[in-house]
């Protein structure tokens, strides 16, 4: 455009106003993100690598926070109740979503009224569901006492106060939250399969459950992908919920690197190990977050 | 048999059926305990719950509970209730979701519509922005907020919102904005028409849908927020980290029933937005998800 | 210098180029059709006349203007887009008067203006109409009404009637054709239906992989094609291309094909300079309706040669029937009479009208001229 501008008669006021307008429209926010993301994920990566305390310090101290970190037993009881949180969470969450969806497929009557009914939990807090399963859950007004009052009397249910299974009922209220979502997507990916497939299949001689295991699974496939990365997200981020639910106890029995990350950065004035566990959160999350919205982005060209 | 539907072409015989919606109906009990528990306890007098069976209706319905949650519970130190930690998310949830509306609709007609050079880059770094543990920007977020002197107050929070609101916003004007015919705003283009005019006058009017879709979602996450309101939140501090503060209050006996309506208190804007619109909801939910 | 120039223009994305030195000039009145595949060029080529894509090199100019760098709501032209663009959420009338009201036109002229092209197009009881409720052919109206208003020395339209069913394109296509001629505005048209562009347009510029492959009137364009893309790219069925070799009878140039047994028959040349090629491979050029049944051929020829070779395949098509048969190895086919009694297998005596043939040089694609 430079070269011809120069032979004729200059660009009018307006095209190159036309030019300009939407890159300024877009500026604030791309400078925001700049900053107050990017920006801010190299501020907290210097900081991991500086011996900050209760005050961020500039005194470079090497890897020793990421030495310090993996020193730590309570790190790996995070990392730990991350494994086992993660995995059950998005396995648990995924069979239930596919069963309830496909179940929801075979019209069935009353759909209208079930499937509000499985997906409202998403429109609550966290705070919110982690309070009403903390309850429900109580010994001693929740679950086990209803059971013992109805007569059940060898009834009980302690696994919140348990160090060893108090992770699991994180899992339970985590897939009371999000599973009706995941039975959403896969409802939304059943939807959009060619009927005329499934009668040629059947057609063909193939079973209900041949059906569903040959044909219709696999064509779920993107269901799949974007379930698993939204749950291993949010499983990754959980916070809220840890907090609600048992404070990160019994003991240090439910922490995760979330809960972690804010005790030691706020409340344990342990800046730069804060930091570094902060650093290996986000390096997770972009192992399974980049790939996913590379080939999305990529697809759509 | 011939009328077109969207469900499936699968058949199924009658023991099959019948299994299938008792594992239906199991499912929708699971979902509604915890709530239906949440909502019949919070109309009992406390003794009814210490000394009674928490499934049970109750034997004396009382909306104390309710009035002390709202107004006279001990949140923290002070006996006000949780109604001030309302009005901070209501102040802090209506400017947040405005702006990042308006701002992710400018966002998603620029990165359709008037596309250049490098504008997919830009929007991956956006979108990525959106999936990234917030643990990782909390301990610069609070040293800049303390220095523009917004830490602990309801606009530093809006700030936040904003900022961390933008990639979603942005990703679903633009998924919506990129099924809509490009030929239009050249046809605009040639009538006349610039930048602001063509947005204004052709863009937004047919905006309806996305624009609820956004707001919904924007209002369910800011509303629902924990981590940055416990974070930044300070004297002003939202509705999420009062209630947590109401239940975890480790002085005097735990009133429950008053927990309890504090929590449907904390959860009843996001439900009504829930019920009043869900299907926006769940689009919402798949914009975000799938992205498409 | 013609009313719109387009002088030396080429447009290039980075290092591709994918327009290459296009040279056309358009008269004022005339009726210029952009024709070729997809991918052509051709709708690029539109777009940089609206100016909604910029030129890489080259000029082009409206009414000795250089519009280069000119905004396209500054260039006096309008646009009627494929998909006819019709903004959703305004009335047929406020469509059609946007631009005017962009433009600062008062509105009174606007009405006024709206209601002269509404009833030009018999569209003016749906002025109240969202474009949502009209038929595809009403919408298609409204886009060419919306252009109409503007009064624009240039009208673009791109693939206009790509979106309509076959029946409506056909009324469509008269209709612009009748405007054309009452308005006797300056039209550049896009489209890679050969048929439209044979039947609207007062010149052809037919492109291929970003180059103009020939200019001319459809007559030019459909009796002497430049090349070989040209000529199977215009008309339907497509010219059959024949694999033949020139030999001399008589001294005079012949072209030797094969019949579907393999026998050589020879057909006799119009063009006395095929004599340069005695001996070599061409391709021979002849349109369907060359070939009929010796009682439907052109009384008006000098030259219809007969070739007796065995039928294949009868198409009966109603108005015409279509005889495919085996030249040289490839199918050929025949344009008969629909009441002509030929049936499959049958040895027929064709009648080939060689004034009309054309003839290729194999190795650069390009018509061997007279």
């Amino acid at each position: 455009m430079t070269t011809t501008a120069g032979r004729h008669a200059e660009t009018d006021f307006r095209t190159r106003l036309q030019d300009w307008l939407p890159k300024i429209v877009l500026a604030p926010s791309v400078a925001s993100v700049m900053i107050f993301v990017y920006g801010f994920i190299l501020y907290t990566l210097y900081l991991s690598f500086t011996n900050s305390k209760m005050l961020p310090s500039y005194d470079w101290v090497g890897l020793e926070n990421y030495i310090k970190l993996w020193n730590l037993p309570v790190w790996y009881t995070a990392l730990a109740n991350l494994a086992i949180f993660a995995s059950l969470y998005i396995v648990i969450c995924t069979v239930i979503g596919l069963l309830l969806a496909v179940f929801l497929d075979q019209k069935i009557r009353g759909e209208g009224l079930l499937r509000p009914i499985y997906l409202y939990p998403m429109a609550l807090s966290f705070i919110v569901t982690g309070t009403a399963w903390k309850w429900f859950l109580d010994p001693g007004i929740g679950l086990e006492k209803t059971m013992r009052l109805w007569g059940w009397e060898s009834f009980s249910f302690t696994w919140i106060k348990d160090n060893d299974m108090a992770i699991y009922t994180i899992v339970i209220a985590a897939v009371w939250q999000t599973s009706g979502f995941v039975m959403a997507m896969f409802l939304a990916g059943l939807r959009g399969i060619d009927n005329d497939i499934l009668k040629a299949a059947q057609i063909d001689g193939a079973s209900n459950w041949q059906l569903y295991r040959r044909i219709v699974i696999p064509l779920l496939r993107p269901a799949f992908l974007s379930a698993f990365v939204i749950l291993s997200h949010l499983a990754i981020k959980s916070y809220d919920l840890v907090i609600a639910l048992t404070g990160g106890g019994p003991g240090t029995s439910t922490q995760l690197p979330a809960t972690f990350m804010y005790s030691y950065t706020f409340t344990r004035k342990s800046m730069g190990i804060g930091a570094a566990s902060a650093v290996i959160m986000l390096m997770t999350i972009a192992a399974i977050m980049i790939p996913y919205l590379y080939a999305e982005l990529k697809e759509k060209k | 048999m011939s009328a077109v539907t969207q469900d499936t072409a699968v058949r199924t015989g009658r023991i099959t059926r019948t299994f299938i919606y008792v594992v239906l109906l199991v499912f929708a009990l699971f979902y509604l305990l915890p709530f239906f528990v949440m909502v019949v306890n919070s109309v009992k007098p406390l003794s009814e719950i210490t000394g009674g069976n928490m499934m049970a209706l109750p034997q004396v319905w009382t909306l104390e509970p309710w009035r002390q949650a709202w107004s006279t519970a001990q949140v923290g130190v002070e006996p006000t209730g949780l109604r001030p930690y309302f009005m901070n998310s209501v102040m802090m949830v209506v400017p947040a979701v405005a702006i990042s509306t308006v701002v992710g609709a400018l966002n998603g007609y620029v990165l359709t519509k008037w596309r250049f050079r490098g504008d997919s880059i830009l929007f991956g770094l956006m979108l990525f922005s959106c999936f990234i543990p917030f643990q990782i920007v909390l301990i610069p977020m609070a040293r800049l907020l303390g220095l523009m002197g917004l830490a602990g107050s309801v606009p530093g929070l809006i700030l936040v919102h904003v900022v961390y609101g933008i990639g979603f916003t942005t990703l679903y004007f633009r998924n919506y904005y990129a099924a809509f015919p490009t030929e239009l705003v050249r046809a605009a283009m040639i009538d006349g028409a610039g930048f602001f005019q063509i947005f204004w006058r052709i863009m937004l009017p047919v905006s309806g849908p996305i624009i609820v879709v956004s707001v919904i979602w924007q209002f369910t996450n800011i509303w629902n927020d924990f981590l940055f309101g416990v974070s930044f939140g300070g004297t002003s501090q939202p509705m999420t980290a009062a209630l947590n503060n109401l239940v975890n209050s480790s002085t005097g006996v735990k009133e429950y029933n008053v927990h309890f309506a504090g929590a449907i208190l904390a959860a009843l804007p996001t439900l009504i937005v829930y019920i009043v619109a869900g299907r926006y909801f769940v689009r919402g939910l798949m914009a975000g998800s799938v992205k498409g | 210098m013609g009313f719109l120039d387009i002088r030396n223009v080429t447009k290039s994305y980075g290092a591709v180029e994918v327009l290459h030195r296009v040279d056309i000039a358009v008269e004022e009145g005339e009726f210029l059709v952009l024709v070729g595949p997809s991918g052509c060029g051709k709708s690029t080529l539109l777009n940089m006349i609206a100016g909604l894509e910029g030129i890489t090199s080259g000029d082009i100019a409206i009414k000795g203007r250089v519009i280069n760098n000119v905004h396209p709501s500054k260039r006096n032209i309008a646009m009627v887009f494929q998909s006819y663009a019709l903004y959703p959420n305004m009335t047929v009338g406020q469509n059609m008067t946007f631009g005017l009201e962009m433009h600062g036109v008062p509105k009174l002229e606007r009405e006024k203006a709206l209601a002269e092209v509404s009833k030009l197009l018999q569209i003016d009881h749906l002025l109240d109409r969202k474009p949502g409720q009209l038929s595809g052919g009403q919408r298609q109206r409204v886009a060419m009404g919306r252009a109409l208003v503007r009064d624009p020395d240039v009208f673009l339209f791109d693939e206009p009637l790509s979106n309509l069913d076959a029946k409506l394109r056909v009324d469509m296509r008269t209709e612009i054709k009748k405007l054309h001629q009452k308005l006797k505005t300056t039209i550049v048209y896009v489209t890679h239906d050969q048929i439209e562009a044979m039947t609207l347009s007062t010149r052809i510029a037919v492109m291929n992989k970003g180059y103009v492959q020939q200019l001319g009137t459809p007559k030019e364009i459909y009796d002497t094609p430049s090349n070989l893309f040209v000529a199977t790219f215009m008309g339907s069925p497509a010219m059959n291309i024949i694999p033949a070799k020139v030999a001399m009878v008589n001294g005079v140039p012949h072209a030797e094909v094969m019949d579907a047994d393999g026998k050589p028959c020879h057909l006799r040349f119009d063009q006395a300079n095929l004599a340069d090629w005695a001996g070599k491979e061409i391709l021979l050029g002849i349109r369907p309706e060359v070939i009929t049944d010796p009682e439907g051929a052109d009384r008006a020829s000098r030259n219809i040669q007969s070739l007796r070779n065995r039928v294949t395949v009868t198409e009966p098509a109603g108005s015409d029937t279509f005889v495919t048969m085996t030249l040289s190895g490839k199918d050929a086919i025949a344009r008969m009479r629909a009441d002509a009694t030929v049936a499959p297998g049958q040895v027929f005596d064709f009648a080939v009208n060689m004034e009309k043939a054309v003839a290729f040089d194999p190795k650069t694609e390009e018509r061997i001229r007279p």
